[in-house]
């Protein structure tokens, strides 16, 4: 990779310019993804539409992250604190839904009054 | 852990042999170093974004899993087209930052300056297409709960400019004149490195319009798809007039008048994607189509794709910043962290939307 | 930057006394616009000591309304507005950034041997959002009167009208002061860490520090979201907290004490820090068990994020979460039982010098264990349904804020006065002081746990009067309270007018802060410090003549001393 003739060059050893190959081929590799998940939402998935959609955003995400963002020859401790986030957003997600799904049937949705206004007035 | 690197590193050469660096600050020992910490620290920042940006995609996890019909009821609201279109705009102005940081790695001045005009470029015709999904929803009354009132809408999509869309775009219409004549008088005046501010910022603002035209473009089409498929009398003729990319021909009120002429068209009967058939033991479609239903959904994409909005444009600030630095020709093998810390922060700013897209847009 | 740009030209120890960083350069733009982490550190220092007397007297305002059951002064909705102030004061403007932004600044790089931390201009940045955060939310909340409470609960702060979009905003520029300061020590403390230091050659309040910081960081970004979503809320009416839409407050208190649970951490891990520093030094004996301080600060940090949910075990959470949650609120006490242990075993055979600073240190050990502990009655779920929202809750937790942090804070603005002014203050005074501090302090809020467990509800106005006796009892001990605090104030002013000339090293501590002049230079160091073992004291002397200690290089013999 050219990563390391950088290196071995006149280069100051921290710079790792990508290659341009890389940095197309992940661009089409995005774009054919977001095609897919547009493909896929014409489908009827059902319930696994979402988790279809989720893997795909999430294998976009990681693609970005891993080149766009130079996260793999960058320093494993980045990578860590990076990452880690996602554990705490799990937390929060995780505690409240399952919170908010223990209590639900305590109370209910209710239709909320709405005057009969004319759709178009926004004002 | 990360220190040992450059401590044996430093312990080779003393303090005073890396003056050849204008940007090392005081306190670091070599540009490595330097760039390290920077390194870190966008890191850090980007984790308190994804963090911050937590708190809605909880709201969202909350409000879809206990009320999914509403979301999916909603979300055909969204006009996946610009949606789509928009996720490609950004995610080129990734690939043209990435490029920017390459190009600052190798010193490639030129190359730098055209990247970073690319992405900023972009930007702006994202912000372009999102005025126009903003504008003809705040039309329609698809706002947050406590304002929602498009209960009883027909049509997901109408043709035409909403007023809202002038007030919106006369930021971006000073911008291109200010850079205009600043442009102008660079190259009278035969300063060459303003120009090459100038110009990309002229682009920048002018890109914005493009996002307008396109948005416009594809909302009216799909519109026109729509009535076609339910037989009313098309209004495409109508269409293509509020679609002459020349806003001197409509005032406000004309354009106004144009909408509501449009719905007042269509009678009272539902499109086929809201008219579903009523399923027994499922909520009704006044249970979700209210304030406290649909109003949420609303209230939940704006907050989203405002605050990324928002975000989009603290990137387009400080991208302008490292244009400047850039036409300075700032950067080396050996200093160009701001590139490539604004860069990983623009790439957030893309990976959130990422998210967004399938989870507000793609609902079915 | 020009002005300051003096570079010292002498050893780090015995620099001149023009580099001194307080006069080095002079003029209002020389401290205004200043890069150094030092003048940084004492601008914030001013600043919170500023907003802690504001609300501290807020505080002896509502003691004195409830000397009486009936009221004396204030109305109902005048000591609601009162309370909130004095809460979301000490809180967002106090206790948060005391000990981190004040001390940390001025002595994290100083510890590190660095000379600046890793982004000053952020740092100057941060200094600035938080004055810029201080007058937003200080003319918000008295032109018109905040009265939510400092937590800002929905559905009242949405129907309010108070300003509750202006205070929310000035949290929300809080909010960012804080996570850049702490994004900034975790960079200086990663990247700058001098030659030698490894990890566990750290000292133990860069630990706490770097602790702290982490919990800044990640939970303060979801305080800046809540109260965000809060603000539009009221303005476009959104639906997600607000039960008028379908939205629902009790998902607000989850996004609230996601960030605020942590920040109770905030508050404390630091002056759990500067407590490790102060044992050590002034028992003259290395700390006993460093590593299991230093890994119980993370400890504290993370697990204090997984028990958010003990503040809402009454306001209709799941039952299977209120269980959850209070396990694992128990498990956060072991971190912290592991330091008080830790702090008792240090003094066990040390030489105990019972100076100011240590007078402060041994209250927080105290103060901060009763806090604690009546923690652990609030955390069980059975006891928390008859405690919650009384006077056992205030008690308990201006036990660990006040008792704790506060004390913590005074304790090492004592310790580390002389470095930061160059001068030694009275210790007499100081010993004075921290008896006032720790009896007045008893004595508001001991009653306040009986009042709590016999039912007083917290923030009322009025009261029964059958407590009349312990809530009188609780405003005499505010008033002395107060009058101690007044004693150091005077202590330390007294200082600065005619106190001696500090020694760099007055209480012969090994960590490195003591090894540059008091005050340090401009750059603290002019070559990089020998790094030692931070609690390693064998290798100091005691100097009559500068009547200090000195650190004497370890590989040529030291004159072992009587001195202790």
């Amino acid at each position: 990779m050219s990563e390391h003739k950088a290196h071995a060059g006149q280069h100051h050893g921290f710079a790792h310019p990508a290659s341009v190959k890389s940095l197309l081929a992940v661009f089409f590799s995005l774009i054919f993804l977001t095609w897919l998940t547009v493909f896929q939402s014409t489908l009827d998935l059902g319930n696994a539409e979402l988790i279809v959609s989720l893997f795909i955003a999430t294998i976009k995400a990681s693609l970005v992250i891993l080149f766009f963002m130079h996260m793999l020859h960058d320093k494993p401790l980045n990578a860590i604190v990076f990452l880690s986030s996602f554990i705490f957003v799990a937390l929060f997600l995780g505690f409240t839904l399952m919170d908010a799904h223990g209590y639900k049937d305590s109370y209910e949705f209710q239709n909320v009054d709405s005057a009969p206004v004319v759709a178009q007035t926004t004002e | 852990m990360t220190s040992h690197a450059h401590d044996s590193h430093d312990a080779g050469h003393g303090h005073g042999d890396h003056g050849h660096s204008p940007f090392l600050a005081h306190h670091f020992d070599d540009p490595e170093q330097q760039f390290d910490s920077g390194k870190l620290g966008i890191w850090l920042f980007l984790v308190t974004e994804v963090l911050f940006f937590s708190g809605m995609f909880c709201a969202y996890a909350l409000y879809r899993s206990l009320h999914p019909e509403v979301f999916t009821f909603a979300s055909q609201y969204l006009n996946e087209t610009l949606g789509a279109f928009n996720t490609g705009v950004l995610l080129f102005s990734s690939l043209s930052m990435a490029w920017g940081v390459r190009c600052a790695q190798l010193r490639q001045r030129t190359g730098l300056v055209i990247c970073l005009a690319i992405t900023l470029g972009c930007a702006a015709m994202f912000l372009g297409v999102k005025a126009i999904e903003y504008t003809h929803k705040w039309d329609l009354g698809l706002l947050p709960a406590g304002e929602y009132v498009a209960q009883y809408l027909q049509e997901p999509h109408h043709a035409g400019i909403s007023p809202w869309l002038y007030y919106l775009s006369a930021v971006p219409a000073l911008c291109v004149v200010g850079f205009a004549a600043w442009y102008v008088m660079a190259v009278v005046k035969g300063e060459k490195r303003t120009a090459e501010v100038a110009g990309p910022m002229l682009v920048t603002a002018l890109c914005y319009f493009l996002g307008v035209f396109v948005g416009i473009a594809f909302q009216n089409a799909e519109a026109a798809a729509l009535a076609a498929e339910h037989g009313i009398e098309a209004h495409a003729t109508d269409v293509h007039g509020s679609d002459s990319h020349s806003s001197d021909d409509h005032g406000h009120e004309g354009s106004a008048d144009h909408e509501h002429d449009a719905a007042s068209h269509e009678g009272t009967k539902l499109v086929s994607r809201i008219d579903a058939p009523v399923v027994p033991g499922e909520p009704t479609l006044a249970a979700v189509d209210q304030k406290g239903g649909a109003g949420i959904f609303f209230s939940i994409y704006y907050c989203m794709t405002g605050v990324h909005a928002v975000h989009i444009l603290g990137g387009m600030a400080v991208l302008a910043w490292l244009l400047v630095r850039a036409t300075k020709d700032h950067f080396n093998e050996e200093y160009f962290g701001p590139v490539d810390y604004v860069g990983l922060y623009w790439h957030l700013v893309d990976l959130i939307w990422i998210y967004l897209f399938p989870l507000l847009y793609l609902i079915k | 930057m020009s002005a300051v740009a003096t570079e010292p030209t002498h050893s780090h120890y015995e620099s001149n006394e023009a580099d001194n960083f307080l006069i080095n350069s002079k003029g209002f733009l020389s401290w205004a616009l200043t890069l150094d982490h030092k003048r940084i550190g004492l601008m914030y220092l001013v600043g919170v000591m500023s907003a802690f007397f504001l609300a501290g007297c807020l505080a002896l305002v509502l003691r004195t309304e409830l000397m009486q059951p009936t009221g004396w002064f204030l109305t109902t909705q005048q000591y609601n507005q009162v309370f909130t102030l004095h809460g979301a004061i000490m809180v967002f403007l106090f206790i948060i950034p005391s000990v981190p932004a004040a001390l940390g600044n001025f002595l994290v790089p100083v510890m590190l041997g660095a000379k600046d931390v890793a982004f000053p201009r952020l740092n100057l940045g941060s200094f600035y959002l938080w004055v810029a955060g201080a007058i937003f939310f200080l003319t918000a909340m008295l032109y018109t009167g905040l009265d939510t409470g400092w937590t800002f609960y929905t559905p009242y702060s949405t129907q309010t009208r108070g300003p509750v979009v202006a205070a929310t905003m000035g949290v929300f520029i809080l909010g960012f002061s804080s996570i850049f300061t702490g994004l900034n020590f975790i960079v200086t403390i990663n990247t700058m860490r001098p030659p030698g230091m490894s990890w566990f050659k750290m000292p133990l309040f860069l630990w706490a520090t770097y602790a702290t910081s982490i919990i800044q960081v990640l939970a303060t970004p979801v305080l800046g979201i809540t109260v965000l979503l809060l603000a539009a809320e009221r303005v476009f009416h959104i639906g997600i907290f607000d039960p008028q839409y379908n939205g629902d407050p009790v998902v607000f208190q989850h996004f609230f004490w996601f960030y605020s649970h942590p920040a109770v951490y905030i508050m404390i891990l630091p002056g759990m820090g500067i407590i490790s520093e102060l044992m050590s030094v002034h028992c003259h004996k290395s700390i006993f068990g460093y590593r299991f301080i230093a890994y119980s600060s993370i400890a504290i940090a993370l697990f204090g994020f997984l028990v958010w949910g003990h503040h809402m075990f009454t306001s209709g959470m799941a039952e299977v979460t209120t269980i959850v949650f209070s396990a694992l609120t128990f498990t956060v006490s072991i971190p912290s039982a592991i330091k008080v242990f830790n702090w008792l075993a240090t003094m066990y055979k040390g030489t105990v010098q019972l100076n100011t600073p240590m007078c402060y240190a041994l209250s927080f050990i105290f103060l901060f264990t009763i806090g604690g502990l009546t923690g652990l009655w609030l955390g069980a779920l059975s006891t928390d349904r008859h405690l919650h929202d009384t006077y056992f809750v205030v008690a308990h937790f201006h036990y660990v804020m006040v008792g704790g942090t506060l004390v913590g804070f005074l304790g090492g603005v004592f310790h580390w006065w002389p470095k930061m002014t160059g001068k030694m203050f009275n210790d007499f005074w100081g010993i004075v002081s921290c008896w006032f501090v720790f009896v007045g302090f008893n004595l508001t809020f001991l009653p306040q746990f009986v009042m709590g467990s016999r039912g007083m509800p917290r923030r009322y106005a009025r009261y029964v009067e059958e407590f009349q006796d312990l809530h009188q009892m609780s405003t005499v001990g505010a008033y002395l309270l107060g009058l101690g605090l007044f004693v150091a104030l005077g202590v330390l002013l007294q200082s600065l007018r005619s106190g001696k000339k500090a020694p760099p090293n007055p209480w012969g501590a090994a960590t490195l802060e003591w090894q540059c002049a008091s005050p340090p230079p401009y750059y603290n160091f002019q070559s990089p410090p020998t790094v030692n073992e931070p609690y390693d004291y064998t290798p100091l002397v005691y100097r009559d003549a500068e009547r200090g200690w000195e650190y004497v290089q370890p590989t040529t013999p030291a004159p072992k001393t009587a001195h202790a």
